[in-house]
């Protein structure tokens, strides 16, 4: 299978990633019906799912690619272009939006020049984007950034946590 | 995990092992480390205290293990205890204190006071709304007026630990069916005590297993459905968080019931520590033996996988959560089949929701006959809900069906809160019900009993039991067009009136919200959303425009004010909410005058300002810039 793939491989999947998609095809037995757990974990190791490793997936599980495409555009998690290093989840839950979790949104977007239709920034530092809903309605509203959880946010705690980060990026 | 007794596990030895280790602790503090609580910074505060505690010279004991012989003070954690607004929250025992919003700075008066010198710390105690001073859950209004069951030993019982669910009884009843129990037996016990799914549905649990289990014997599937995907709901959140052992005890009784020998847990991805806690307990209850080859030495074996979601609110619907194991898109099918007869694989499955398993060991514990005593005849038993909102309290809540909206909201909840005040029922305006599933009830549904009955009566429906409260500061059409957007988007795009149905609904709803709409606009939402209702292949679909039927309905007015006087009346429409200037508060000072990008403001200096609204285009900029507040 690894010579099947190695062809379609460009500079941005990087041989040393590669082996790890390998490891995680053959600890699923190259079952098909483990898709979607491939995918999560091949996600993991990108950040995304670039198209050739998609193409891979397909060729070792015996699928035609348009079903691992069609899986992967599926599915909310599964990102087909490079997030930034931060994430920034902002819950738009109806505990959330009825807490007025939209201003937020919009304070966020401005603040990282961001918009419906572009999520991250250029530098591939923040993704901002909104999910239906965290599970954290008592402390609505919450935006998750990566993994830490921040509830009761307004505008401006949103902001600061975006230049705090900024800050120590700036730093490091 | 601590497995302290020796192989084969045995649960009686194993929840005695903790006891003795319990009996020698002289006090326990108990954090909350449900999702709320820990982002909060419950661990933090934990790991104060522990310092805290050894710096103070007190014997502490940080896991709690039978062979250990060290008596102190035991610090640990529990699941959600529900008060999340309140968080974190810190329990001492046995002086049953509840201490509220507590923070790494008040850990060392915690310790002083109340570990070493026995008195609790008012100031951190929870104020109820006359301000009275309440030390513990049994004083706390909150608590007191719910009837926790499936709720009761989360908060208590430490969820990652398998000998401590031993201790509290669990397994047991597991090991009763499997060993003890016909199939049948077990099919008949849960049809009789009327246990009705709590997913949303209530479809009788009972009948749903009986299905499954008159169908030949071979391979066969019980799954666990855990996609909590509700925008405002996280009851199964918080019971897999708090007592995760109680999911697999259900599970492995409805396995015993129907004669799987394969559990599956569908969870959601984005509950990362349910998902951490579910799995750990599946090892753990792998490891002491009690799923595996030889389930209490029965010879039959019985095993749990977990699978994680991958964001996707349609999966909670039984034959699209089958496709997504399967590994295809999450799409449903049309029924029948149903799963019973051809389900996973196309063998016989049953999926349950997290509560209603959750609930199944308790029932087989206090039997029929008390698990019918609480609830309507219909709709036996306890719900959870989680109160969320313009409410006081909000969190995890469970009462008995037949609850009513007040004793929920204003009662348990506190009250309606507006501008940052608790305020009486004249600030209540609706409760939403169910998700993008459900309906809304308004100030004359408050006393109505709540039970999947008579919310459907009223076009609402249980759901999974997320409860949204709403003051009268909110727009109905605001919140159909939020349900619509959701399901638009959630829509999987296999049948027709879904998939253009749900996209045209939120079109007409953006042209009542932004002005472009009139009567006839209305007529035709209405017309689409019985289509949808009537002509959708699966749940999502027939349920989806509940929420604008449901408003449409109640809120007539607020709809007429949008399309024909086109304001909204509680301004939250940007489009339909023209901004005014009050002349008592504007001095007159030329800057909305400058931000306006269309010069519709004018006025003399030091005179209050007008605004021509023929040129406005309610770009609310006039509004951000004034620094006086005088135009809103």
């Amino acid at each position: 299978m690894t010579t099947a793939c190695a062809p379609a491989l460009s500079a941005a999947t990087p041989r040393s990633q590669f082996a790890r998609v390998t490891e995680i095809l053959d600890r699923h037995n190259r079952d098909p019906a483990r898709l979607v757990p491939i995918l999560q974990e091949v996600q993991e190791v990108y950040r995304y799912l670039p198209q050739e490793v998609m193409a891979c997936v397909a060729t070792a599980l015996d699928l035609p690619p348009s079903k691992v495409f069609g899986v992967a555009t599926f599915y909310a998690h599964f990102a087909l272009a490079p997030k930034g290093k931060y994430v920034i989840k902002l819950c738009d839950g109806t505990a959330c939006h009825v807490k007025d979790s939209i201003p937020i949104l919009d304070a966020l977007r401005k603040r990282l020049a961001l918009s419906d239709a572009k999520k991250t920034t250029d530098d591939l530092l923040f993704t901002v984007e909104t999910v239906s809903c965290l599970g954290a309605c008592g402390l609505a509203p919450v935006v998750v950034i990566n993994e830490d959880v921040h509830g009761q946010m307004t505008p401006p705690a949103a902001v600061a946590l975006v230049e705090a980060i900024v800050a120590q990026e700036a730093k490091s | 995990m601590s497995c302290t007794c020796q192989s084969p596990f045995d649960l009686d030895q194993a929840g005695a092992g903790y006891g003795q280790a319990l009996g020698r602790t002289t006090r326990r503090v108990i954090l909350c480390a449900g999702t709320g609580c820990l982002s909060a910074g419950a661990l933090k505060v934990r790991d104060a205290l522990v310092r805290q505690i050894a710096d103070a010279g007190l014997p502490i004991v940080v896991e709690l293990k039978a062979e250990d012989d060290k008596r102190g003070i035991n610090v640990g954690l529990s699941g959600c205890q529900g008060f999340c607004q309140q968080g974190p929250l810190v329990t001492v025992l046995p002086d049953n204190i509840l201490y509220c919003k507590v923070t790494v700075e008040d850990v060392p008066e915690i310790v002083a006071s109340t570990l070493v010198g026995g008195k609790p710390v008012e100031r951190l105690l929870y104020r109820d709304g006359g301000g009275k001073t309440c030390r513990g859950q049994a004083e706390i209004p909150f608590y007191v007026q719910q009837q926790r069951i499936v709720l009761a030993q989360c908060g208590v019982v430490d969820p990652e630990s398998l000998d401590a669910f031993c201790h509290v009884g669990g397994y047991r009843q597991a090991r009763r069916a499997w060993r003890e129990m016909a199939d049948k037996q077990i099919c008949d016990l849960i049809a009789a005590s009327g246990l009705r799914g709590r997913g949303g549905g209530g479809f009788p649990t009972g009948r749903k297993w009986e299905a499954c289990r008159i169908q030949k014997p071979g391979r066969k599937f019980i799954i666990c459905n855990a996609d909590e995907g509700d925008p405002g709901a996280f009851m199964n959140r918080s019971v897999m968080e708090g007592n995760p052992h109680s999911v697999l005890e259900g599970m492995m009784i409805a396995a015993a019931a129907i004669g799987a020998s394969e559990g599956w847990v569908y969870l959601r991805a984005e509950y990362p520590l349910a998902v951490k806690r579910v799995r750990q307990a599946v090892i753990d209850a792998g490891a002491a033996g009690l799923l595996g080859n030889d389930v209490f030495g029965t010879g039959r074996p019985f095993r749990i996988q977990v699978m994680e979601g991958a964001g996707a609110f349609v999966c909670g619907e039984e034959t699209a959560l089958i496709a997504s194991i399967e590994g295809h898109r999450g799409m449903p099918k049309p029924k029948p089949p149903f799963p019973a007869e051809k389900g996973l694989w196309n063998c016989p499955t049953v999926i349950n929701n997290v509560e209603t398993l959750a609930m199944v060991p308790l029932i087989l514990d206090m039997g029929v006959e008390a698990f019918r005593s609480r609830g309507t005849k219909g709709s036996p038993g306890t719900k959870t809900f989680a109160l969320t909102g313009h409410v006081a309290n909000t969190g995890l809540i469970e009462v008995p069906f037949g609850s009513t909206l007040r004793q929920i909201v204003f009662d348990i909840g506190g009250g309606v809160v507006m501008d940052g005040k608790v305020c009486g029922e004249e600030a209540f305006k609706a409760v939403q019900i169910g998700g993008p599933s459900g309906g809304c009830l308004t100030r004359e549904h408050l006393d109505l009993p709540l039970d999947y009955d008579s919310l459907r009566g009223v076009g609402a429906m249980v759901g999974s039991g997320g409860m949204v409260v709403m003051h009268t500061k909110t727009c109905m059409v605001d919140i159909a067009r939020f349900f619509m957007t959701f399901t638009k988007a959630e829509s999987c795009g296999k049948c027709v009136p879904c998939r253009e149905g749900t996209r045209q609904m939120l079109a007409m709803l953006d042209e009542v919200v932004e002005g472009r709409a009139d009567e006839g606009t209305l007529a035709r939402l209405a017309e689409v959303a019985q289509t949808v209702q009537i002509a959708s292949l699966c749940g999502l679909g027939k349920t989806a425009p509940s929420p604008v039927l449901s408003t449409m309905r109640l809120f007539k007015d607020e709809y007429l004010a949008h399309v024909v006087a086109k304001s909204c009346p509680t301004r939250t429409c940007k489009a339909l909410s023209p901004p005014t200037i009050d002349a008592a508060f504007c001095k007159g000072c030329g800057m909305c005058i400058k931000a306006c990008p269309v010069g519709a403001i004018t006025g003399e200096k030091k005179k209050a300002h007008t605004i021509d609204y023929n040129k406005c285009i309610k770009c609310g900029v006039c509004i951000t810039t004034c620094k006086l507040k005088a135009v809103a």
